[in-house]
């Protein structure tokens, strides 16, 4: 890394990680056999985020919310169209790939699919030595990955085993151990336990924990699976059609949420009434499905689902993210006000229209 | 409800499959009953033999690599002695399936009114205008907006959750008494789950008929099922009332299944993962198939294998444990861990 990289401030280990400002990538559609431009897929529009250091922000949103290409943003595997992303308080979202490269030594990613993401033709050693060759460190490789193996809970004989020689599990763990070679800081899991069943599901979000804790990782944990991101998250932001709009710490966030579709996401989620005494729960049924991002509704881009639409605000305006209590940030014109609400309730925005022009 | 005799009963159902490495025992002894109005929640990782039982029942497995024992009951008859054209007869108009990925099952070059209608015309001598019409109204039932326009839109231009909901469409078309749904939401969001959820519930009562619901989401069970079936590596473990599973479950390896489950009420101190991956089933373990993972293993379980027996004032349990070490264990340990106060 060049010497003048970064403020002395962030280097030294204060400050987030990596910032996001208003960060936004479009993918143009084409088509025919000319490959004209036919439009513009919003896939993520105006997002900003901060991660600290050693912290674990969450990522929740539905398929197509943006949330996968936000993360291969962070670590420049795509090209922002516009905005900002900061690491340790240096912009490299303008950064070439050579000069990116030492960087890629700092921030690493693990994929969904175990099975797509590892090369079938190589060992397990070579897949997790692959990054010590591509960045010419480390002498004693075999005893590294050895160390590694035996770190994430596979056995060191693994060594020259293939990967179809194991189970979704353990291919995950060979994941881990791969994204763990180079030391790094940021950690991007990308939905790291979706392909899994739930008791090895278990298995590797304690060693994700535990990694953390030991190395001071900070990751930014990709999922759609919202009793997944409680369990791992400090932060969550949560992502509809490329915006976030939520965000928050977990335990606010889940026990209050301000933004009508976070509600509707949480009410929405199966799980067992093991407790007596929360019969108070309802569902919100949200109706249709996820507007095409090519054409993402005008203003707020929720309001063609949202229970608390008000014709003539929602519609025209759009709302900034506002912050309520606890740094909790929703962007929404008339914010859930407690928590747990029914659905007739919701649907009555306390003061309608009239109170929020006062605001 | 349950009071009537069952719709479907299957009795010591075993499938082994040749293969070249061996013998894979993927269904061991199984045994269960549907009735009319009951969900069963049948739950278990993968490889534990569920989506097979439901391929046995719908006898779409291939009898060249498969050995199925057993017995089948529907309306009296033993679907694994019928010969093939009677079983078509019951496949897709008394028992019909969904499954998991609803685009894998509808053809895309077809119109998806036009699969519908087909669909309709395999086990009915009606015209094809009759049966288009059919497939318009059904697809109106199932909640897609403008069916008779929809009618004519290609699999493509409908959503994930649309392309389910045609898939329960068509199969309702002729009004089965048993609907096998095969993890019918897995490839669903979370907003769209809770929707295709609803309608299967809905059409249960509504068509008055028993569903079989496979998954590996116990939040989904909790949600739906009326009875649960708890399968590992080929046999039921436990098998009761949906509510006593979460608030009374007697085996170990249910045990694991919650206390390994994040919930989203609370982010637990730490998630207590089942150790170990599950038994091959070339070679399945001797005596419990869930010994070599089991925290509360003793003596008999590595040799002996406990029988799914009723256990006092319940369910169905195949485990060693005594009653009322089960019972300590659950209070003690499990229920405190997962804040169970029912």
């Amino acid at each position: 890394m060049s010497a003048a990289a970064g403020s002395p401030e962030a280097r030294a280990g204060h400050g987030p990680l990596v910032e996001l400002e208003h960060l936004t990538k479009h993918f143009s559609v084409k088509q025919g056999v000319f490959s004209r431009a036919k439009g513009v897929v919003h896939a993520v529009e105006d997002v900003s985020l901060a991660v600290d250091r050693g912290e674990t922000l969450g990522i929740v949103g539905e398929s197509g919310c943006g949330k996968s290409t936000t993360a291969r943003l962070v670590v420049r595997l795509i090209e922002p169209t516009s905005g900002t992303i900061r690491f340790e308080g240096e912009d490299i979202s303008r950064r070439g790939q050579r000069s990116l490269r030492p960087l890629r030594r700092q921030m690493q990613i693990i994929f969904q699919d175990p099975y797509s993401s590892l090369n079938p033709r190589k060992s397990v050693g070579q897949i997790i030595a692959e990054p010590f060759a591509i960045h010419h460190t480390e002498k004693d490789r075999k005893r590294r990955v050895q160390e590694l193996l035996d770190r994430v809970g596979l056995s060191p004989e693994h060594y020259n085993r293939y990967p179809h020689e194991f189970s979704g599990g353990q291919r995950q763990r060979i994941g881990v151990a791969r994204a763990l070679a180079l030391q790094p800081k940021l950690i991007v899991c990308d939905e790291p336990v979706s392909a899994l069943d739930v008791s090895v599901q278990a298995q590797i979000l304690n060693l994700l924990k535990s990694l953390q804790d030991e190395f001071n990782l900070t990751y930014i944990f990709i999922s759609h699976d919202l009793s997944v991101i409680r369990q791992v998250s400090d932060r969550i932001a949560v992502m509809y059609l490329g915006r976030v709009v939520e965000v928050g710490s977990a335990e606010l966030l889940y026990e209050h949420p301000r933004h009508p579709y976070t509600a509707a996401l949480l009410s929405a989620v199966p799980r067992p009434e093991t407790n007596g005494s929360s019969g108070a729960r309802q569902r919100i049924v949200l109706s249709g499905d996820v507007p095409s991002p090519v054409n993402p509704p005008a203003a707020c881009v929720f309001h063609t689902r949202c229970p608390r639409f008000q014709q003539g605000h929602c519609d025209v305006e759009t709302p900034a993210l506002r912050r309520f209590e606890g740094d909790q940030e929703a962007a929404c014109h008339y914010p859930v006000e407690r928590w747990p609400m029914t659905e007739d309730e919701l649907r009555r925005p306390f003061g309608g229209r009239a109170a929020s022009g006062s605001r | 409800m349950s009071s009537t005799a069952p719709l479907l009963e299957v009795r010591d159902l075993s499938v082994r499959f040749r293969t070249r490495d061996g013998v894979v025992q993927a269904v061991s002894n199984l045994s269960f009953m549907l009735r009319r109005g009951e969900t069963l929640g049948v739950v278990g990782e993968s490889g534990s033999g569920k989506s097979v039982t439901s391929l046995a029942i719908m006898g779409l497995l291939n009898r060249a690599h498969a050995d199925v024992e057993g017995e089948i009951f529907f309306e009296g008859k033993d679907l694994l002695k019928l010969p093939p054209d009677e079983l078509r007869k019951v496949r897709g108009q008394d028992i019909s399936m969904i499954f998991q990925d609803p685009f894998a099952c509808l053809h895309p070059m077809y119109r998806v009114g036009k699969q519908i209608a087909e669909a309709v015309r395999a086990h009915a001598d009606v015209s094809k205008s009759a049966a288009w019409d059919r497939a318009v109204e059904l697809l109106g039932a199932v909640g897609i907006p403008n069916a008779a326009v929809r009618a004519r839109d290609f699999p493509h231009q409908f959503s994930g959750g649309m392309r389910q909901r045609a898939m329960i469409a068509m199969a309702l078309v002729h009004n089965p008494d048993v609907l096998i749904a095969d993890e019918p939401t897995t490839a669903l969001d979370v907003t769209v789950q809770a929707q295709i959820l609803e309608l299967i519930d809905d059409v249960k009562r509504e068509f008055d008929i028993g569903v079989i619901l496979i998954t590996h989401d116990l939040g989904v069970i909790a949600e739906t099922a009326s009875h649960v079936m708890v399968m590992y590596a080929g046999r039921a473990m436990e098998h009761g009332p949906a509510h006593e599973i979460f608030t009374a479950a007697q085996h170990p390896y249910t045990w694991g299944l919650l206390e390994s489950m994040p919930t989203i009420e609370k982010r637990l101190e730490i998630l207590v993962p089942i150790e170990g991956s599950p038994p091959s089933l070339l070679n399945p373990p001797p005596g419990c198939p869930f010994h070599p993972r089991c925290k509360y293993r003793f003596e008999p379980c590595d040799n002996k294998r406990p029988p799914l027996a009723p256990i006092p004032d319940g369910h169905l349990d195949a485990c060693h444990l005594s009653a009322e070490r089960k019972r300590e264990i659950w209070r003690d340990r499990i229920a405190a861990e997962l804040g169970v106060t029912a």
